[in-house]
């Protein structure tokens, strides 16, 4: 019952915004790669949402199967991000290159190029880890500044944008993304204490 | 978010507040007019030499404009301005998205478009004096305006022109 409530309420939170985005009038004025390169970035919103709970043990999963779905979501994600990018490149190339290289007039566009950064960076340290020379406990630590980066990025960036979102699912997602992932900050933060304590 | 036409607005505002106030507005001393410089973005998607058209599409929206020269402030007539953006008729980058036109004897110009509508994350249009395509002498500015909103159904923008 109560895993049914979860998931239920997950997809909800998921569904409302990229079926509220479906319904909005900017699509009749875009082409299909421009209107699939922006739901790609819904989408990736969306997922953000759901890499914190997995994190976190929130969703009625074991262990080892919120691991192994957190990399699917990943993913998913770093596949989310390129198709965004090279969606809205075909869609008008000057402008993608203004906001890879920082030199946009749109503020929000920089936020995004950070977050998408911070994928790309996410996705390395995930592939490489058993390769990178770090403690598991450092490993994570740069993991969740990641994440948090991702996240306050994604938010700032789709906030800004006057596009296809609409504005009270936006803002909903939006706040769930954040409290998700500060929640998982914070509980880091918390453990790290207590094994210093206890340690 | 329009850091830049906002600045001007209220650095022009403030500069006719102030000559105002203080009495200073003699005619013929219109001196110290700045020349617009060139936005970020400006120039994407832009297409060099669109053709002189009466109207873009099946219009709608109003883009109006006046060009003037930096320092005296003088009207430019015959100035070729062009101007495109992402509207309901179709993206920047589309032939049918552009069109040009000229100045009147008061510097003043406008072209009847189809309704602009938000395109990478802002309802804006993008503007071109092109020394290229222009008798008149002038260096070349881009301008990449916001509309305050997106159910705006004009945009006003204003050209000061630096002698080449």
């Amino acid at each position: 019952m109560r895993a049914t409530l979860i998931w239920t309420a997950l997809a909800a939170a998921i569904i409302a915004p990229v079926a509220a985005a479906a319904f909005s009038p900017q699509l009749q004025w875009r082409d299909g790669i421009y209107i699939a390169s922006g739901f790609a970035g819904v989408v990736g919103m969306a997922l953000l949402l759901v890499q914190p709970l997995l994190a976190a043990g929130d969703l009625p999963l074991s262990q080892s199967d919120a691991r192994r779905v957190h990399r699917v979501t990943g993913t998913l994600l770093l596949g989310a991000v390129l198709l965004h990018v090279a969606g809205l490149w075909i869609t008008s190339p000057p402008d993608v290159v203004d906001a890879l290289t920082f030199t946009s007039p749109t503020p929000f566009s920089v936020w995004g190029v950070i977050a998408m950064w911070g994928v790309f960076a996410t996705a390395l340290l995930a592939a490489w880890r058993r390769r990178l020379p770090l403690r598991p406990m450092t490993w994570r630590r740069v993991h969740l500044v990641l994440g948090l980066v991702i996240a306050a990025g994604t938010v700032t960036h789709a906030l800004l944008i006057e596009g296809t979102m609409e504005v009270v699912t936006k803002w909903l997602l939006a706040g769930f993304v954040l409290v998700a992932t500060l929640r998982v900050v914070w509980r880091a933060g918390r453990f790290r204490d207590f094994a210093r304590r206890s340690g | 978010m329009t850091k830049l036409p906002r600045r001007s607005v209220l650095a022009t505002g403030s500069a006719a507040l102030l000559t105002t106030a203080t009495g200073l507005t003699l005619p013929a001393r219109a001196q110290g007019i700045e020349p617009t410089p060139t936005m970020r973005g400006g120039a994407n998607n832009y297409r060099p030499g669109a053709p002189i058209v009466d109207r873009i599409g099946g219009g709608g929206f109003l883009m109006t404009g006046t060009v003037r020269r930096a320092g005296d402030g003088a009207p430019i007539p015959n100035a070729r301005i062009q101007m495109w953006a992402h509207t309901t008729e179709g993206h920047e980058r589309d032939e049918r998205s552009h069109g040009a036109t000229l100045t009147d004897a008061q510097g003043r110009f406008r072209m009847d478009m189809p309704q602009i509508v938000p395109a990478f994350g802002q309802p804006h249009g993008h503007l071109a004096y092109d020394a290229e395509f222009d008798q008149n002498g002038f260096e070349t500015v881009f301008l990449r305006p916001v509309m305050r909103s997106a159910s705006d159904t004009t945009l006003d923008v204003a050209f000061v022109l630096q002698t080449a």
